[in-house]
């Protein structure tokens, strides 16, 4: 049997907005499988997202959903989750959603290691807004707001969440799509805050600015950067270079934030 | 013995034609018509399923038995 999408997603919303070859699309379906990996039970399961193409994954999913403010999903999914500690909840978004306005709020969340997920999908740009740069789109790259070039340097979202203190980290192509739904499973069952970053593409203003001709070209370039953890250990520095790692890259036991909470809770009660 | 052929099911509705699944079906099983893929090649459809997990858009769908 093929797999059964159609029974997580909202009726009636499909095809969805994303472009023809986004890779959101793709993300999307990695995380209906883990979902359905897991058995979540939909009515006690959150998504919540900020704002942009990737921000908008939610809508179509048939659970408890929140479509936020840009940047703000860590925010409102920290209320969620406070408030109903039980909840299985899963935050979305891009790179400029997650590392430009909501960065501080990604690195608190991470800092606390609160119990939740969060899925980014880094296509290096501003997507929705016509593709002004993100703190993500590497230097020398082609934004509507770089056009002579990008002088920044960009983010390494999966060692900035390490840096933060997200217990536990992976990072994914959009191109190796059986392995997204194992990452978001072992993401969501870590006790704590989780970060998996998806590389992702945006043809429509990203490719054609770089010289992508094609989707095919960015999913080619994301399969040959791509070089999974183990695999690294035996390749030289050389050979790393330009080489981007995937798979699970970091993961550790360290006390969730709900749990400190509601001791701490307890402890002030005792003290009346 | 005979082999039993997969069953592949285009939602030409949903279909953008990205050429993803196209391009990255092993043994070009698949091909665009016009602004949608269609199945060139049954019988050499090997059902690995990577045209369905890389469709963005929910518009391809591969049953193995
Ligand atoms: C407060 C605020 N500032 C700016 C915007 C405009 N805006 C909408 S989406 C977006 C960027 C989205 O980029 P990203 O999160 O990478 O998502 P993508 O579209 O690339 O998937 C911006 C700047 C906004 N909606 N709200
Ligand atoms: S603009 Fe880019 S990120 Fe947005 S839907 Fe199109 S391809 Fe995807
Ligand atoms: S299942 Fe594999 S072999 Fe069959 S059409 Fe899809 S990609 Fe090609
Ligand atoms: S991957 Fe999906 S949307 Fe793209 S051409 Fe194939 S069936 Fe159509
Ligand atoms: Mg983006």
């Amino acid at each position: 049997m093929a797999f059964d999408y159609e029974k997580y997603l909202r009726p009636g919303k499909l095809p969805h907005i994303w472009c023809p070859g986004c890779g959101h699309g793709i993300v999307m379906k990695g995380l209906i499988r883990a979902m359905d990996t897991l058995k979540l039970d939909m009515k006690n399961t959150a998504i919540v997202s900020g704002i942009g193409c990737a921000s908008r994954l939610p809508g179509y999913i048939d659970c408890c959903t929140l479509h936020t403010a840009h940047g703000r999903a860590a925010a409102f999914a920290t209320g969620v989750k406070m408030a109903k500690p039980e909840m299985n909840v899963i935050l979305c978004g891009g790179d400029g959603d997650g590392t430009a306005i909501g960065g501080n709020h990604f690195i608190h969340a991470c800092r606390r290691n609160i119990d939740m997920t969060y899925i980014i999908m880094n296509n290096y740009i501003y997507g929705m807004t016509g593709g002004q740069f993100s703190p993500c789109t590497p230097t020398g790259h082609k934004a509507s707001t770089t056009p002579y070039g990008n002088p920044d340097p960009g983010f390494d979202i999966a060692k900035l969440a390490i840096g933060a203190g997200a217990t536990f980290v992976a990072r994914g192509t959009a191109f190796h799509a059986n392995q997204i739904d194992k990452l978001i499973v072992e993401a969501i069952q870590h006790k704590g805050f989780s970060v998996v970053e998806i590389l992702d593409d945006c043809p429509t203003t990203y490719g054609r600015r770089n010289k992508y001709k094609s989707v095919i070209e960015m999913m080619n370039r994301l399969k040959e950067v791509a070089v999974p953890v183990k695999a690294a250990e035996k390749m030289t520095a050389e050979q790393l270079k330009g080489k981007v790692l995937t798979g699970v890259l970091y993961k550790e036991e360290k006390p969730e934030y709900t749990e400190e909470f509601a001791k701490v809770i307890e402890r002030a009660k005792a003290s009346k | 013995m005979e082999k039993t052929l997969p069953k592949i099911e285009i939602i030409e509705k949903y279909c953008k034609g990205c050429h993803i699944c196209v391009e990255f079906c092993p043994t070009k099983v698949l091909e665009m018509k016009g602004f949608v893929v269609a199945v060139k090649n049954l019988e050499a459809c090997i059902k690995c399923m990577q045209c369905e997990l890389r469709c963005p858009d929910f518009a391809i769908k591969v049953s193995a038995e």
